[in-house]
């Protein structure tokens, strides 16, 4: 895949901008890597000295609380240099261009830019521009990839489920206007699930979503039939235009994930979400907090895959 | 060149460390060769406390130059390294970085009282001030060829060459 922005001439991860065009091998080589960094986090010092004196700036254009401070763990736990910047509140609203940022944080010394922006394709953006010898991580460009998300997703289904290739996983809610269910569905298909599905009213569902390879539902009690996995999302209010839903207790009445609609799932099935949950809205507490809820342990293990993404950009 | 017999070596080692040994003893194996032979150290010395293994990648000081290894596999230190007199394992000791690297990574787990190498082979070369307390043989090697230790279906050890 000579034309792949993400890879280097030896094809090796320069960036990573989204799951979409990597190889099953290179998703497992990243899931196989962020294995031992778990279990740095069991000992007494948590920290490795792997990316000592390496600068990393986590560049938020967005607000975020979970991922922006996983990234930061996890490059702390690696002896990096983490540098914060909240750029909507200063340099943007100064009419600075997202380049001019970018060049001048580059002459900072940066060794890596952690992106998170509104604007799909920002983090392509900023890796296309850099000098070669920066890489470039998307934390979530507006609708389009959530890359990190997606992996550690991968590594909590890997780690409860051990395999990939005899599951049935379906993600669940607000498609539309969601880049970690496309990293999930392009890391899934990759990765050999033989069935994803999607189960979201019609009016949640991007054109042409079939085309991914998932089955779409439109039905809670159909789609989580059997399945082994079962991925939430946020409703994303801040994301919509206008009225696409009649209201929340609507949404939940059809679509929240109750321990009754749950039933339909295999009885060893697990929950997960990527946070931040909207309880009664998405998702019922009984089944957030239940017994088949991974939801926390997809945060701290967030911090591993992250850990591993990092080490293998730094050392390409 | 003769190689000389690993399954001898692995005895003539067993038998430098035995009296060195006390209730606070523990074994740690250096991954992949150091693994398999304090693995078997520990089964022929009869130690009670579990055997600790190391993946030093993390820890390597070339890093900035090789990038990171292909297969990292988790360390796994299954007692606690405080106060600890521990026997560092590995099949080859040549520059040293190696057990540099170890050394660094065991101190990330607590404080031992003590730490002591035992190797199966010692080929020289060093780049560190290291040196093993126990070692199965000393052998000259020239620069370029590489020794290593492999591990047949049945668990039998033995030397390789490799240029």
């Amino acid at each position: 895949m000579p034309n792949n922005p993400q890879l280097n001439k030896n094809g090796e991860l320069q960036h990573l901008l989204t799951i979409e065009g990597l190889s099953a091998e290179m998703l497992r080589h990243i899931l196989d890597t962020a294995e031992p960094f778990v279990s740095v986090a069991e000992r007494e010092v948590k920290k490795v000295p792997l990316l000592r004196g390496k600068a990393i700036f986590n560049l938020f254009f967005e607000p975020s609380t979970r991922t922006r401070t996983t990234f930061e763990i996890a490059a702390k736990r690696l002896s990096a240099d983490v540098i914060n910047l909240n750029i909507g509140a200063s340099s943007q609203s100064k009419g600075e261009t997202l380049l001019d940022t970018v060049d001048n944080l580059a002459a900072m010394q940066a060794d890596m830019f952690i992106v998170r922006h509104a604007q799909s394709g920002a983090a392509h953006l900023i890796a296309s521009h850099v000098a070669p010898h920066i890489h470039v991580v998307n934390a979530g460009d507006g609708r389009h990839a959530h890359p990190t998300q997606g992996l550690l997703d991968m590594f909590t289904i890997r780690k409860f489920k051990k395999e990939f290739h005899n599951l049935r996983v379906a993600i669940v809610g607000d498609v539309m206007h969601s880049r970690v269910a496309r990293s999930q569905i392009h890391a899934l298909t990759t990765l050999g699930v033989p069935e994803v599905r999607v189960i979201a009213p019609k009016t949640l569902l991007p054109a042409g979503v079939e085309h991914l390879g998932v089955h779409v539902y439109n039905d809670m009690a159909k789609g989580l039939k059997d399945v082994d996995v079962v991925i939430m999302l946020r409703l994303q209010n801040e994301r919509m235009r206008g009225a696409m839903l009649p209201s929340a207790q609507e949404y939940f009445k059809y679509y929240g994930l109750t321990a009754d609609k749950l039933a339909h799932a295999k009885s060893d099935a697990i929950v997960m979400h990527p946070g931040p949950m909207n309880r009664g809205v998405e998702i019922d507490s009984s089944v957030a907090d239940g017994k088949q809820s991974v939801i926390l342990p997809q945060v701290t293990f967030g911090i591993a895959v992250r850990m591993a993404v990092m080490s293998i950009l730094a050392g390409s | 060149m003769q190689l000389p017999d690993a399954e001898m070596l692995l005895q003539e080692l067993a038998q430098q460390i035995r009296p060195h040994l006390t209730a606070n003893s523990a074994l740690v194996g250096i991954h992949t060769g150091g693994a398999w032979l304090a693995q078997r150290l520990h089964r022929q010395l009869g130690l009670e406390i579990p055997l600790g293994v190391l993946d030093i990648t993390f820890y390597r000081d070339d890093f900035s130059k090789e990038g990171l290894h292909p297969v990292v596999k988790p360390s796994a230190i299954p007692f606690a390294v405080e106060g600890r007199d521990l026997i560092l394992v590995d099949d080859v000791l040549y520059t040293g970085r190696t057990v540099r690297a170890a050394m660094n990574e065991l101190f990330d787990y607590g404080r031992p009282g003590s730490i002591h190498l035992a190797v199966l082979v010692d080929r020289g070369g060093r780049e560190l001030p290291i040196s093993a307390r126990y070692v199965g043989a000393a052998l000259a090697l020239v620069e370029n060829q590489n020794i290593q230790l492999e591990q047949d279906g049945q668990g039998r050890l033995s030397l390789a060459l490799s240029n």
